[in-house]
């Protein structure tokens, strides 16, 4: 990269930090970002496939909207996603890194199953439901303070205690599949309450997802509410730029970041709510398929806010479904869906880059080169 | 500015929904009155024109995981073999890979029925229940599910359960696994008395402890001083769980290790130790030369022609569908002579003869004990329900009737010369 001439020290392209960039001009990185990466996508698929790419896409946009199912199946993901990227945002934000809310969604849907199993004969509806509801996102908030509260009062390292929770919640699910599995020792739940329908979420005019995504509509005006005009919303914010610039002026931060991760895992443990009680209607160890892991990438992308995080966690839905439909009917192994949505998380990263800064190319004053 | 794009993306997305929502209703009323015209014309013509053309045929595959796990691997194998034998061609056949066991079996299964599949059909058990309520949802369209138990009282004409009597076929593999054990023996590895085998299985699940009891008796069959111990992974495909069962087996002295769960860990672990392993669902020749004895695996294909044929024919397929050895469905691979006793293969032969005819009886109560004392009545669990309850006697003339009153296996016996190390699962 460096220019020949000796004499002259300055190498031909210079990284400089951008202090600010017009929004339409990052909107244009991004977009340019979407459309090379599409083309590598085009590309790859084209040299698997020999199929003409537009066909590819054609696939893909098929995949994601081609029936009623479909387009019902891709929202219900896309809130499945968002809520759990809801849950994650103000932690994040006050750069308390929660990986753990793979965990927190299976306890909450743990907690769920459980009241469901137990009480599924017992109670009836009208105190079933408040029950479960209440005992989901307690379970996930629970899960959620621990790693907090070992933070806030002993400084713990919030990733790795985060993340050894999710191995503990995995391995609750299992024993607890085992438990209860239908029949005795196949480590399968089954569907709960399959006869009487006890405990599980009311399905609005005929469709099963309609409520689940309401709920996640309503959380995210509510997060987008909380962390931007309430009191509370500043504090995250303030704790996540400095914990001394906090301290300094006079809020508690062990409280907030409690505080915090309680509203975090307790979106987690609603998650886990609507997958168990109002899609799933059982529990397994993938119930949360992995979801707490790409939700933290969901609130990342949208720079931690939740209205953008609906546009990002539909464009990776979009890719999940498009790919899944790309290797159906091309019979590939399902291990090509993540190839290609891994090409376009990676350009959507690297766009990033260019937004914060930018490349000058230095040319030489002197000779002939234009 | 930015704030106003994003927002009205989010509405334009919402009205999406909505648009979509409104609609939904309306074709699901459509679709409702087009299935029972559909179901109207196909009673009233039924009876003349029953019979649907191979290429009236399309059939959707829902499998667990991948060509990576064995056991999904078998499915696959079958899947396209029965496609290039009925000369399907790829529009006619498709494949989901890696459902997982939640709604999204039901999205897969409902999908394929969307795109014009007569016959769906899933590999693994936790499909079941999502597959039964595509079933309710799809009246026309065939669900089929291997391994599961409830079609047989689900009361749904569409619903559809098959397993194998795959006991068989563990007796057989027992059976090289015993002569491996002799010639041990005789070589003076090891005494008659320290002739242990162990056991690599995923749950205390009837369908476990049927095959690792089929496999012993077939090992004690030619090797009366065999014992066995079996490890629990507490899970179907544990690739590390299943490695670290097989290498706490082996420490503990098993000369020989089965196993029945679904990954690459226990005969990987084998070879590696250099310690014989009788496989299940194929063959892992390929990865374990020096080890791979033989492997019993449910050879699918019989039963997907079956249901195609009767597709076909407008023949009803049977709720519950056992394949055996005569149908093709129990097989054995070959014979790895470098790691096989001598004579296996013409052993095994033998056997299957015998059993194929039903001269020999795989649980004949004379050559097993539980707590010491020979089983002449046992009642067993044949009508799943969620409280386990004995509802059908099981040992007749002498043999346990495994298979025969429900094509999954319910033999939950805890025989003698079996030690089980870890109940937990």
């Amino acid at each position: 990269m460096n220019s020949t001439e000796k004499h002259k020290r300055e190498p031909l392209l210079h990284i400089v930090k951008r202090d600010s960039i017009v929004w339409w001009k990052s909107w244009l990185i991004r977009i340019l970002a979407v459309a090379v990466a599409l083309i590598v996508c085009a590309f790859i698929t084209v040299l698997l496939t020999g199929e003409n790419p537009i066909s590819v896409y054609a696939t893909m946009i098929d995949g994601a909207f081609g029936t009623k199912r479909r387009i019902w199946s891709l929202f219900q993901n896309l809130a499945m996603l968002l809520c759990i990227s809801l849950a994650v945002t103000p932690a994040f934000k006050m750069k308390f890194w929660n990986i753990g809310a793979e965990g927190q969604v299976l306890i909450g849907g743990l907690a769920t199953a459980s009241c469901m199993i137990l009480f599924g004969e017992l109670l009836p509806s009208v105190v079933l439901m408040p029950l479960i509801i209440v005992a989901s996102i307690v379970a996930g908030a629970i899960w959620a303070v621990i790693p907090a509260f070992f933070r806030a009062r002993w400084n713990t390292n919030e990733t790795l205690f985060t993340l050894m929770m999710n191995y503990i919640a995995i391995q609750l699910v299992s024993f607890f599949s085992y438990i209860w599995s239908v029949p005795k020792g196949s480590g399968q739940i089954g569907v709960i309450n399959s006869a009487t329908e006890m405990g599980w979420l009311p399905s609005i005019g005929g469709h099963d997802y309609l409520l689940n995504i309401l709920i996640v509509g309503a959380l995210t005006i509510f997060m987008y509410v909380y962390l931007r005009y309430s009191k509370q919303g500043y504090e995250i914010s303030v704790v996540g730029e400095s914990e001394n610039t906090a301290r300094y002026i006079g809020i508690d931060v062990k409280k907030v970041i409690i505080r915090t991760m309680l509203i975090s895992g307790a979106i987690c443990g609603v998650a886990g709510l609507l997958l168990v009680s109002g899609t799933d209607h059982t529990i397994t160890r993938d119930t949360a398929a992995g979801r707490g892991f790409t939700a933290i990438m969901v609130s990342w992308l949208a720079k931690f806010d939740p209205i953008y995080m609906v546009l990002t966690s539909f464009l990776i839905v979009f890719l999940q479904k498009g790919a899944t439909e790309i290797t159906t009917i091309f019979g590939f192994n399902s291990s090509f869906s993540d190839i290609i949505t891994g090409i376009i998380i990676f350009f959507i990263i690297g766009s990033e880059f260019f937004i914060n800064y930018t490349i000058k190319i230095h040319i030489p004053e002197k000779g002939g080169r234009a | 500015m930015r704030k106003f794009i994003a927002l009205t993306m989010a509405l334009v997305m919402i009205f999406c929904l909505v648009f979509a929502g409104c609609e939904n209703t309306e074709t699901t009323t459509s679709a409702n009155t087009e299935a029972t015209t559909d179901a109207a014309t196909e009673a009233t013509t039924g009876a003349t024109e029953g019979e649907q053309t191979a290429a009236d045929i399309k059939i959707g595959f829902i499998f667990l995981h991948d060509e990576n796990s064995t056991y999904d691997k078998n499915f696959i194998d079958a899947a396209n073999a029965v496609k290039e034998n009925l000369g399907l061609t790829d529009d006619q056949v498709i494949f989901k890979t890696n459902v997982p066991e939640n709604s999204e079996c039901y999205e897969a299964a409902a999908d394929l029925a969307d795109r014009g599949c007569n016959i769906v059909f899933a590999d693994s058990f936790g499909h079941e229940p999502f597959m039964a309520q595509a079933a309710e949802e799809f009246p026309d369209v065939e669900f089929c599910h291997a391994t599961g138990t409830t079609a047989h009282t689900a009361g749904l004409d569409n619903f559809h359960n098959a397993f194998a009597s795959i006991y068989e076929g563990r007796y057989l593999a027992g059976i090289a696994a015993g002569m491996k054990l002799n010639e041990m023996i005789e070589n003076g590895e090891f005494t008659a008395e320290e002739a242990k085998i162990g056991y690599v299985g995923a749950y205390t699940y009837a369908e476990v402890i049927s095959g690792y009891t089929s496999f012993f008796l077939g090992a004690r069959s030619v090797c009366p001083t065999a014992t066995m111990e079996v490890q629990f992974t507490g899970s179907w495909y544990d690739e590390t769980a299943e490695k670290e069962a097989a290498n706490t087996l082996i420490s503990r002295g098993c000369k020989l290790i089965s196993q029945h769960a679904d990954s690459m860990g226990a005969p990987t672990a084998c070879e590696t130790a250099g310690v014989p392993n009788v496989s299940y669902n194929g063959s892992t020749i390929a990865a374990c030369p020096n080890t791979f004895i033989v492997s019993s695996r449910i050879d699918w294909t019989p039963y997907f022609e079956y249901i195609i044929t009767c597709v076909q024919n407008g023949e009803e397929i049977a709720a519950d569908w056992c394949g055996n050895i005569d149908t093709g469905s129990v097989v054995l691979t070959e014979v790895n002579e470098q790691a096989a006793a001598e004579g296996t293969a013409e052993a095994i032969e033998e056997t299957t003869g015998k059993l194929a005819s039903g001269e020999l009886h795989v649980f004949d109560t004379s050559t097993f004990t539980v707590g010491g004392e020979t089983l002449d009545s046992y009642m067993a669990d044949v009508d799943t329900d969620a409280d386990y309850t004995p509802d059908t006697e099981v040992i007749m003339d002498g043999y346990f009737h495994e298979s025969e009153m429900r094509s999954a296996p319910y033999f939950d016996l805890r025989i003698d010369g079996i030690t089980t190390l870890n109940e937990m699962y």
